[in-house]
């Protein structure tokens, strides 16, 4: 239970085409993350799977079924937003019930499902208040509560973690993580964050500009980008990408990782000069001015002292360079 | 206290200003109330001091009490204004809801159009108004002002709330929607009490002229059953000779339903439970 088909779904504002057709298949149990640019409408493609909005043309099954007309309550699914939503009005026990009251489910029924979110969200001590009182990791934790205790087929997640601040980013990211393995739900994920794609996602969907670009396991996406937009997408440092004429290559463009790069002060492919270094402490980030390849960045595990100046020569592993042809497609 | 930000010129500069302005918007509000305490010779004779025990009289207070059915008066006024409040801010909300909310066409056009109220004073219609009222049998009955009243305050209305409405995330009503509330419910119990500063504003804004209003009750309504308390002091108003304790006395009694419900809405103006709703 829990399966999610989308064929051909386009969407258009006016004459605005914000989704240009999308095929779509998302399997019971699994964790799937949309994940591009601001605009490239990874939400609008939530949304109308929330039944949010209407689709131009196209279907939307839920386990089989057409809910293209379905209302958004009665479609199955439960969602949480960037901005929480909660009801001001209502405590934190109320918001959760909200739905299940309106679904006409037993009172026993509605304390047991909150007992049971509330324990795995560690809510318990905030049941009796309401929104304001709570802090924005609480509250990001009771929408995600209001969520579980509908059961859903499924979740959507519209940036849930967007509002909050790095540290609780990453502990609200490992309760997801740990949600979805304990209800073993199939949950949809909107990020413009390629780290959180990469961290909670089975399988992610690259769109852009309304269309899907690649969909893969967060390693495939890696290892085997099928174009130059998922190529720089995926990965951070960002990938290099060299003109492939300056380089006497063939292919339109070149492009290589930063991590898949290796410096030399004597000699090496590209001679380049520091222009500035970033140390994580982890790793460095070097930014390097070639003569060949013009500015790259180079990462280094570990702690490399290079004065900005300074001469470097970069030289990129062969098995994992990538090239990429006119169209941006890779070429194999 | 910072000196940064504050000086003791500057804070006597400002404190200046506001109380000058005070006293003056006060002065005409004290005057009348305190000749009302006062005989008809007192108010005459020193307009400007406060009630003495040689001037003290209640004599306007029991006239109004005596003459003519001035509390049936207050009632009417009452009934007028709480009612066109109560249509102006129900329908004037729902419109701007519908406006913010939902994509349709010429919605653009139809915001333009209910505020174009705003720039035509109602009053023009005047002749118009009056004869719809005759044709529809509607003169003479408060009917007829709630009316005027409830078109008259829907434009501002409507436009303000419209603003204030597309601020409402739309992910509160988006969730709202997933949880299964009708779009009613999503409007009454989700966006109406988050915009309530903003009902509130416009219930200060509407209620005050319609409260004070003479011309319309003059013509649409002015039978003895629906005089308002406006149009009820003028009795005391004659051509050569003017009750004017009578008048202060009906005055200063006007102003106190006003002052309760300003008193009411100005609370909520205050009072907010919006935050914590989204980030």
């Amino acid at each position: 239970m829990g399966s999610l088909k989308i064929e051909n779904v386009k969407k258009a504002f006016g004459p605005v085409e914000v989704l240009k057709g999308i095929d779509l298949q998302v399997n019971d149990g699994e964790f799937v993350v949309f994940v591009g640019p601001s605009g490239c409408g990874k939400s609008t493609l939530l949304r109308v799977i929330a039944g949010l909005e209407d689709s131009t043309s196209g279907r939307v099954l839920i386990d089989g079924a057409d809910v293209s007309v379905t209302p958004p309550a009665k479609r199955g699914i439960a969602m949480v937003f960037q901005t929480y939503a909660l009801y001001p009005h209502l405590t934190v026990k109320n918001n959760m019930a909200l739905g299940l009251k309106q679904a006409g489910t037993p009172a026993a029924e509605i304390e047991r499902r909150i007992k049971i979110a509330s324990a795995m969200l560690s809510l318990e001590p905030y049941l009796e208040r309401r929104p304001a009182e709570l802090s924005g990791g609480q509250r990001q934790r009771v929408a995600i509560g209001r969520a579980v205790v509908r059961e859903p087929k499924l979740f959507l997640f519209d940036e849930p973690l967007s509002n909050l601040d790095a540290a609780l980013r990453v502990n609200t990211r490992l309760e997801i993580a740990q949600l979805h393995r304990r209800l073993k739900a199939t949950m949809i994920y909107v990020t413009h964050d390629q780290v959180e794609a990469m961290t909670l996602a089975d399988k992610i969907v690259v769109l852009n500009a309304g269309r899907i670009e690649q969909i893969g396991s967060p390693m495939e996406l890696y290892n085997a980008p099928a174009n130059e937009f998922v190529a720089g997408f995926i990965g951070s440092p960002k990938m290099n990408f060299i003109d492939g004429a300056r380089l006497g290559e063939t292919a339109k463009t070149i492009g290589v990782r930063p991590e898949h790069l290796t410096v030399d002060t004597k000699s090496g492919a590209w001679k380049g000069t520091v222009v500035h270094a970033e140390h994580l402490g982890a790793d460095t980030n070097l930014y390097l001015d070639c003569e060949k390849a013009g500015l790259i960045t180079v990462r280094i595990f570990g702690v490399y002292n290079a004065e900005p100046g300074a001469t470097l020569y970069a030289t990129p592993d062969a098995a994992k360079t990538y090239r990429f042809g006119a169209d941006g497609k890779v070429l194999r | 206290m910072s000196t940064a930000t504050r000086s003791l010129p500057r804070t006597i500069g400002a404190h200046a200003i506001l109380i000058t302005y005070t006293v003056i918007a006060l002065f005409p509000v004290i005057l009348v109330v305190m000749n009302s305490f006062k005989s008809r010779a007192g108010i005459f004779g020193a307009p400007l001091t406060p009630p003495t025990p040689k001037t003290f009289d209640l004599i306007g207070y029991t006239t109004v009490f005596g003459q003519g059915d001035f509390f049936h008066y207050f009632q009417n006024s009452l009934v007028v204004t709480v009612l066109s409040l109560f249509f102006v801010l129900l329908f004037g909300a729902m419109a701007a809801f519908a406006l913010s909310e939902y994509r349709f066409r010429g919605n653009t056009l139809m915001g333009l159009y209910l505020a174009l109220g705003i720039m035509i004073p109602i009053r023009l219609g005047t002749v118009a108004i009056l004869q719809l009222m005759v044709a529809t049998g509607l003169v003479n009955t408060l009917a007829a002002l709630i009316l005027v009243y409830t078109a008259q305050g829907l434009p501002l209305a409507i436009f303000i709330l419209s603003e204030f409405m597309k601020q409402v995330s739309d992910d509160l009503k988006n969730a709202g929607r997933i949880d299964g509330l009708s779009e009613y419910t999503i409007f009454f119990r989700l966006v109406l009490p988050l915009v309530r500063p903003a009902m509130a504003t416009v219930a200060v804004f509407t209620m005050i002229p319609i409260w004070n209003d003479l011309w319309f009750p003059l013509i649409l309504a002015p039978s003895e059953q629906t005089k308002t308390v406006t149009l009820g002091a003028q009795l005391f108003l004659g051509q050569f000779v003017t009750n004017w304790n009578a008048i202060l006395a009906a005055l200063s009694l006007a102003i106190l339903p006003v002052l309760i419900l300003y008193v009411i809405f100005s609370r909520q103006l205050i009072r907010g439970i919006t935050s914590g709703a989204v980030k």
